[in-house]
């Protein structure tokens, strides 16, 4: 009916225009937000049905082409085409786009938010489409326009309650690291010109390059993009950010935006060519460390969407781990592991995204009722708000990789490609990349700490302190999102099976090896009788269930409260906050965070109050970042002499400058 | 068909005789005429005929805690050869689905003891979530040095087929797998020195603390899970332990139950003559189970 590339198109401007109209309401308006909102789900709907109509069209091998433009530079034009590695990435920027523009109308209405709503669904539509330019670039100079520009909205999205420091801190950080990154991105697109005197992403052979060329590529890649996604030690704008912005922004910065930077790194890696061993190592161990240091220093904050933003932490590292074998395996063109290491890496990249969102939305509706985000101040919110617990839950199972849900199959799918590398029968081996499965096993088992934690305390037992109001579900253009979600965060990890082997494309060309299809089917064969597994799993457990529910409707039934020892006044302040159910666990890797604890000390026999509490850094930040910067602005001082603040002062900066340009070239 | 109900039955019937022959052996060591063998399953029986008292404080969750434990462990039997050489579910890398159908449970399960919003349940599951963090690595260890064995990622290929040939080779690593693995059955199944199933004070316990406000049908089923979790790891060692081709039957089937009960007998031993740990120790241990596993599997991997 309508060409794809139509479609895609139409997507993108629907997206950024999206925020327009409501600049001509009242900022009071109710109808601004539901145009901006059904721009949006429009935008979103087309631009879905787009990427997988372009998904199929280049499955048989081509790249369909947007829109070509060129620019007024030497050789560069705006192009935008799309493969299936951009149609992949599409799909979700799409989804939760259009879902949290949804959740948006009633989570950041114009009545309580007269001040900034307008600026946040302007920004929110021109993320969207930045995020879409980004992933549909067919050159460095449109990727490095969608990258700014994705850049600059999500700072002024994180940035949307200007009138508070924390935020506007945050904001800041977030400005600067990613700037940081993008540095890097134009030095390595910089380099990149020279050798091939083209913008396009086309790939580089080894005559084009020296390998100390494309090492240097290789790690301003890994510095750039890992800086974006928040691979530690580049992590330590990420928690700020995420938790600071409103929750369907977090959303899609932790859902899609982060996941620029895996899409980049696959990007590049996948246009330079013979990865040398230590590339994969490289960024399997940076993975390795993401993974349990992230995990680990989730499970240790307070704040729920802190907790939330560090678990995102904790899967970019898994993503790396599968990214990391899929280079591995490349440098031994083995297609093993490329298969199950980027299958799993980008199956993960959606899962990671369908989960994540779910959980800081679920996370912004229980923020939303009770203004707070102080995991030991919320409790039993299970029974006000049963949709949000039932969402949060799935999406908390999901993110500790629990069957059956959809972030199993693809942790599995790593895990499975881990264990090929000890060199089973036929293939190559490299035991020391096996060491990162027991790291991903601790992480796992760490998710679970957390998950229970932040399921736990804040959705089961009794609210910790009184609140104003009695919270509730709230209603569907919030709930929606979350019903969708979590539909298909089940459904996802039942049908793998079918989604995994249409990957296959992509890892192919990606790696430019070749291999038989009975190689692909072979190693993904594992995945069909897994669904049918996690199928049975849910049957018997739908069975079970009923058969409990019988057993004792015919039993007889009583209802009490909680036993408390016998102690005659129990009060809510009895239960155990998070901080206490994860102090053991903390303790524990106290070595490597360094939690700053306050212990109570009793000195006399009957001691009448005491406290415990623990704070845990960012050590990245703290001990390493901010002193680094602040002794280069105490050095840089006298820098401060040119900037003078008047207009005249700054025209004759650029008079001198093109004065000596003239005189130079 | 009858392979897979067989091999159920086995998994909800015998694990609980495990239990009481741990029991009888603690009472003989203590000089005590102690419970009945069969004694578990008189309180089974009872528990399933009792009616159910639940906090007002608890959701759905409650009651799916239980219903998961339970499915899981029950599920996770079907992928260990049991009192035959062959399985139900087997496909490579169920080894993986087998570790986390366990780490399904046991999230459902704590979470579902946090639903009563009871302090000791807290304790509990604080203790419960931290020892996990260091047996899964662990396991995963002794996984890793098993596939580097068998060559294979299938469960049951990993298991069986240990003949003497392999243990003349493989020995060493066999042992430490060994050694950390019944290490982590004391632990995950809460025995003593980990955890100690008779002790009165909610203090001091983990799983019994974990199922504290639980009662009657969703008791039994907890404790089948329980017994389950300790049936499962003795069946992986008892497998491990079997040298010799004994080529299916009955004849294989009561080996390896015989050997299962061994494997009780010897948890009983441990129990008497050890205490429990006191709990910031307990991480040491595990920590030392994982270390044990992590040299298997060097070793292994540097082995001609």
């Amino acid at each position: 009916m309508f060409e794809s590339d139509r479609l895609l198109l139409s997507a993108l401007i629907l997206a950024s225009i999206s925020g327009i109209p409501g600049l001509f309401f009242n900022r009071r308006s109710l109808v601004a937000p539901w145009i901006a909102a059904m721009l949006m789900v429009t935008s979103g709907t087309v631009g879905l049905i787009g990427a997988v109509q372009c998904a199929a069209q280049c499955a048989s091998g081509s790249d369909v082409m947007l829109v070509e433009y060129p620019l007024p530079l030497p050789d560069a034009s705006f192009a935008l085409s799309v493969d299936p590695l951009s149609a992949f990435f599409l799909a979700a920027i799409f989804l939760v786009s259009t879902l949290g523009s949804l959740y948006g109308l009633e989570y950041w209405k114009p009545t309580e938010h007269p001040d900034n709503a307008r600026k946040l669904r302007l920004f929110y539509g021109l993320l969207t489409a930045c995020l879409a330019i980004v992933v549909l670039a067919k050159n460095s100079v449109t990727f490095l326009f969608g990258w700014e520009g994705m850049a600059v909205s999500a700072f002024f999205l994180v940035a949307t309650e200007d009138d508070r420091n924390d935020v506007r801190d945050a904001g800041w950080m977030y400005l600067a690291a990613s700037h940081a990154g993008t540095l890097a991105l134009f030095t390595m697109f910089a380099l990149m010109y020279g050798a091939t005197g083209h913008f396009d992403f086309l790939p580089l052979t080894s005559d084009q390059i020296s390998p100390a060329f494309a090492s240097t590529l290789f790690l301003l890649a890994l510095g750039g993009f890992g800086l974006k996604a928040g691979l530690m030690p580049l992590h330590f704008w990420l928690p700020g950010a995420h938790a600071m912005a409103p929750s369907h922004v977090s959303a899609i910065m932790s859902g899609v935006l982060i996941k620029m930077g895996i899409y980049g790194l696959v990007r590049m890696t996948g246009l330079l060519p013979d990865p040398p061993l230590w590339w994969g190592s490289l960024v399997l161990a940076l993975g390795t460390v993401s993974a349990v240091f992230g995990m680990v220093l989730a499970l240790s904050q307070h704040d729920l969407k802190r907790l939330l933003a560090y678990s995102s932490i904790e899967n970019i590292g898994i993503v790396a781990i599968g990214l990391g074998l899929a280079l591995l395996g490349r440098s031994l063109h083995n297609p093993v592991w490329v298969i199950l290491g980027l299958s799993g890496a980008l199956l993960h990249v959606w899962n990671h995204c369908l989960f994540k969102s779910l959980l800081f939305l679920a996370a912004g509706t229980v923020i939303h009722a009770t203004h707070t985000r102080k995991i030991d101040e919320l409790g039993g919110m299970a029974k006000p708000m049963p949709w949000t617990a039932a969402a949060f839950l799935v999406g908390a199972s999901s993110a500790c990789g629990l069957p059956p849900f959809n972030g199993f199959v693809s942790e599995f799918l790593i895990y499975l490609g881990l264990f090929h590398t000890l060199g089973l029968p036929g293939e190559p081996a490299l035991p020391a990349a096996a060491f990162a499965i027991p790291a991903l096993a601790l992480s796992g088992a760490a998710a679970i700490a957390c998950f229970v934690k932040a399921y736990g305390i804040v959705f089961l037992g009794v609210p910790r302190k009184p609140l104003a109001h009695r919270p509730h579900d709230p209603h569907w253009p919030m709930r929606l999102p979350l019903v969708v979600l979590s539909v298909i965060a089940i459904s996802l990890g039942i049908l793998t099976a079918s989604v995994a082997p249409r990957l296959n494309g992509i890892c192919a060309k990606w790696s430019g090896l070749s291999w038989d299809a009975s190689i692909a089917a072979s190693t993904l064969g594992p995945l069909v009788p897994l669904g049918w597994a996690l199928i049975g799993l849910l049957g018997s457990l739908l069975f079970v269930f009923c058969w409990l529910r019988w057993k004792i409707s015919t039993h007889p039934y009583a209802e009490h409260d909680t036993w408390g020892c016998g102690y005659l006044a129990p009060t809510p302040r009895l239960q155990y906050t998070g901080t206490s159910l994860t102090q053991f666990l903390v303790s524990l890797f106290g070595w490597s965070i360094q939690p700053v604890e306050i212990r109570p000390r009793i000195r006399e026999l009957f001691p009448v109050q005491a406290a415990y509490w623990s704070e845990v850094p960012e050590i990245v930040l703290d001990r390493v970042v901010s002193p680094v910067f602040d002794a280069l602005a105490r050095r840089l001082l006298w820098f401060r002499l040119i900037q003078q603040g008047s207009v005249q002062i700054y025209l004759l900066y650029i008079v001198a400058m093109l004065v000596v340009l003239f005189t130079v070239f | 068909m009858w392979s897979l109900v067989i091999q159920l039955l086995v998994l909800l019937v015998f694990p609980p005789l495990l239990v009481g022959l741990i029991n009888c052996t603690k009472a003989v060591f203590a000089g005590r005429q102690g419970p009945p063998l069969l004694q578990p399953y008189y309180e089974l029986w009872r528990l399933l005929h009792k009616g159910t008292v639940q906090s007002t404080t608890t959701t759905w969750l409650f009651r799916a805690g239980p219903v998961v434990a339970l499915v899981t462990t029950s599920l996770a039997g079907l992928i260990i050869p049991l009192v035959q050489p062959e399985v139900y579910v087997s496909f490579p890398g169920d080894i993986i689905l087998f570790v986390y159908l366990l780490a399904l449970g046991r999230f459902a399960l704590v979470l579902s003891s946090l639903d009563t919003g009871s302090p000791f349940e807290g304790m509990g599951v604080a203790r419960e979530v931290t020892f996990a963090c260091l047996a899964e690595p662990a396991m995963f260890m002794g996984l890793l040095a098993l596939v580097k064995v068998s060559q294979s990622l299938e469960m049951v290929d990993l298991l069986t087929g240990k003949h003497a040939a392999t243990w003349t080779v493989n020995g060493a690593p066999l042992l430490m797998i060994i050694s950390s693995w019944f290490l982590l059955m004391l632990a995950d199944s809460c025995r003593i020195p980990f955890d100690d199933p008779n002790t009165h004070l909610e203090l001091t316990m983990v799983h019994e603390v974990i199922i504290l406000d639980h009662s009657g049908p969703m008791l039994a089923m907890l404790h089948v899970a329980a017994a389950q979790k300790l049936f499962i790891p003795a069946a992986m060692l008892a497998r491990l332990a079997i040298t010799r081709d004994l080529g299916g039957g009955w004849i294989e089937g009561l080996v390896f139950l015989a050997v299962v009960l061994a494997v009780a007998v010897l948890v009983g031993i441990v129990e008497s003559v050890l205490a429990r740990l006191r709990m910031p120790v307990v991480p040491r241990v595990l920590t030392a189970a994982g270390v044990i596993a992590a040299f298997g599997l060097i070793l292994q991997v540097t082995l001609p």
